[in-house]
Order: structure tokens, then sequence, then C-alpha cells
């Protein structure tokens, strides 16, 4: 694989974990517990399928040909996509949508921190624009896990089966495979291992001010980045791509 | 003696506003200074710090716009905005080149901008929240409803003086 390809096939893997879990987000318009949340949670949405289409665009450019973004959004199946198991997970309660977001969203900003200083500068002017979106994020996240961790009792048994179901998610956030370490020793892509440390850090931080128990938990589930999805990823390509598979080519 | 504090602009927005001064084609610039944010239409391409540069070569119009949010709906409206006036003007041919570098920030609002804004009912502090007063009543004793407002860009305020809701446009 040539460096652009592998450059491509790293771009589509953002691109993928920013429009998946983007549309679970926008799963919550108009079903939000209340309307300064609704309009939260769709404008965090929003960011999300923004920073999708910047990395699917530039994948597109990389590609050639008529591919463009629409393509790698609308024309895939579940084995082509590429993103971590954490974002296709179904959004299940509000508990659940803020727990996942803030892991995911704490990762996030390392990330990009890290990434606005890739050797690639697409990339890095990408990852210049989102960083100012994650510390947002992060901070929205933070103050919602200390509201619901440190909260009621019922908010609280909520965020701690939340954060016990997806803990062992959390693993594949961090792993560098052959592609990655190609891509780190090119200077272009972001050492993912190397943030797991800081990571860790941050969000046990948080989860303990929120009085929330960091799991123990040694399972971990990965296959992702390979193409290997839960059900649930069909079901949501089902409802995303709808339209352009019943009316292929369709523009508004 | 009084403090003389002269507010410093960052590095890319000086370079910005002299790239403007000294085109060779002022008329274009003041064109596009009536393409208007469709959000908050006091404020034009310029003023937000989105137009970035605009040239001619060979009748064909370049223009190299920034967007402000990733996730922005406004920018292809600002895009189609500025097409229709420059085709209206004469000049139907245009190609807009995208930059994400440098990236935006409220920090290239002018102080003139920021006071529109303000009038128009948008907080726009330039020293950050803290310094955020009502746009209604003026009073400083506001207060975060939400991190998010009518658009990506703001956030929702409230002014416990007046009792009034407010937008203020997010500094990043």
């Amino acid at each position: 694989m040539t460096v652009h390809e592998a450059v491509k096939t790293y771009c589509l893997r953002l691109g993928d974990d920013a429009l998946i879990l983007g549309h679970r987000l926008s799963e919550w318009t108009s079903r939000a517990p209340f309307l300064e949340e609704d309009i939260a949670l769709t404008n965090v949405a929003l960011d999300f399928v923004g920073r999708a289409r910047l990395f699917y665009q530039y994948a597109a450019e990389l590609s050639g040909g008529d591919v463009t973004e629409d393509t790698f959004a609308y024309t895939r199946d579940v084995r082509e996509f590429s993103n971590l198991l954490i974002c296709e997970l179904p959004r299940g309660d509000f508990a659940f949508t803020i727990v996942r977001q803030f892991l995911f969203d704490s990762l996030a900003l390392l990330f990009m921190e890290k990434l606005k200083h890739s050797d690639d500068s697409r990339l890095a002017g990408i990852a210049a624009k989102a960083e100012k979106e994650a510390t947002y994020h992060v901070r929205r996240g933070r103050e919602w896990m200390l509201r619901l961790g440190d909260g009621t009792n019922e908010s609280h048994a909520r965020a701690q089966k939340a954060v016990n179901g997806l803990w062992g998610y959390t693993n594949e956030m961090f792993e560098v495979d052959a592609l990655t370490a190609t891509l780190i020793e090119a200077g272009i892509a972001v050492d993912t291992e190397a943030l797991r440390a800081p990571w860790f850090e941050s969000v046990s931080e948080v989860l303990t001010e929120a009085t929330l128990a960091v799991p123990n938990t040694d399972w971990s589930v990965e296959g992702g980045r390979r193409g290997i999805h839960t059900d649930d990823l069909g079901f949501l390509l089902a409802e995303l791509q709808f339209m352009q598979r019943a009316y292929p080519g369709l523009r508004w | 003696m009084k403090d003389n504090l002269i507010p410093l602009l960052p590095e890319e927005e000086m370079q910005r506003r002299q790239r403007r001064a000294q085109s060779e084609w002022p008329e274009l610039w003041r064109l596009l200074d009536h393409v208007m944010d469709p959000e908050i239409p006091v404020i034009s391409l310029y003023e937000l710090g989105v137009l970035q540069d605009v040239q001619l070569e060979n009748d064909v119009v370049v223009l190299t716009l920034t967007p402000t949010y990733i996730g922005c709906p406004a920018l292809q409206i600002m895009e189609e905005d500025a097409r229709k006036a420059l085709t209206d003007a004469g000049y139907p041919d245009v190609r807009v080149v995208k930059t994400l570098s440098p990236a935006w920030t409220t920090a290239w609002l002018t102080s003139a901008a920021r006071e529109k804004l303000q009038r128009y009912g948008v907080a726009a502090p330039l020293d950050g929240v803290a310094a955020a007063t009502c746009p209604q009543c003026g009073s400083a004793d506001v207060e975060a409803v939400s991190e998010f407002g009518s658009t990506a860009c703001k956030a929702l305020y409230r002014c416990a003086a007046c009792l009034e809701p407010f937008d203020l446009l997010k500094a990043i």
C-alpha cells in the first residue's frame, strides 16, 4: 500500500468515526429530555457530521475520479465501514449517550491536539479546527458527568451502568495496527497507544469527582477498524442510506 | 496617566487586512461587503473573517473563504450569495477556494463588528464570557443557560437584571 492509499484509509477511519457518532447524536433530535439539551445534542451532532465531511472530502480527493464525500457516506455497506465499535452502539438512555460521548470526546481532544502537528497539512488543518470544538465537547461532557454521577440515585445508577457497559469498548480507541504504525513513522498519524495513559488519567479524575467507580474489567471488544461490526451498524446504515439506495444518484 | 491599551490583532488577521488595503481590486472587496451572514444579517463576510482574499485572474474571480465552525451550514449560503453578488455585478466566472488554515477565530472580529453584533442582540465580548453584557439593557449580571444557542456558534445566556434571554457569540 502506498503512503497515498494509507492516508486515504486513515482518513476514512476518522471520517467514519465522526459520521457514525454524529448520526447517533442526531437521533436525539426532537427526543431530548428538554429543549436546551435537544439543541445542544444536535449542535454537537452537526460538529461531528461537519468533521466527517472534511475527512471524506479529503479522502475523495485522494481517490480521484468521480468519488465524492457522498460516495463514502451513502454507498458503502457495513463491511466497508472502519469506524470504532463504540461509535455505532445505539444511543441508549440519556446517561449512556452522555457517558459514551464523554469517553470518546476525551480521547478526541488529545488526538486532535496531536494531529494538528501532522506532516500532512490537510489533516493538520482539519485537526486544528476540530480541536477547538473538541474543547467545548469535553467541557460540556464533564459538566454532565458530574451532574449525572453526583446527582440523584437514579441518575447515578444509570451513569454507572453506562460506564460499566462502555468500558470494554474503549480499548479499541487506542489500538495501533500496521497501517497506523506506518503512518506514525511517516509523521502523519497519531500514536493513540501513547494517549492511553493521559486519557485514563483525565477520565478517571472526572469519574471519581462524579462519585462513579472506574471499572475494573478485562474484557474488550474490537473489530471496527477491520470492518467487523455489531448488528447495530447495519440498522443504522439502513436508515442513513435509505434515500440514496432507493433513488440512486438522488440530488437535492 | 491612563493606560493606553492598544488591542493587538493576530498576525494572520493583520495580513488579511493588508491584503484588502493593498488589493488591485478594491471594488471587488466593496462588492462583497454586501454579502451578509444569513443568521446575523448585520455582519458581512469580510467582517466575520470568512472572506480571506479575492483576486481577479483572467476574468475569473478567485474567492478564498474559511469556514467558521466545521459544521456551519451558513457557509454554503454565504458562498452562493457571494457568487450571486459577483454575477449580478458582471463577474459570472467565480472560483471558490476553501482554506482551513489559519483556523478561524473570533479574535479576528473588529470592534466595530462586535458593536454591530451587540446592537443586533448578540453579545460578542472581546475579553471572553467574563466580560459579557446584556445587549438589551447593558447589565453585566448575566448567566449562561446553555453552551448551545440558536446556532452552533452561539451560546444561550440570560440577563438577571432585565430577565431577557440573548445569544452570545462563543469565542474560539
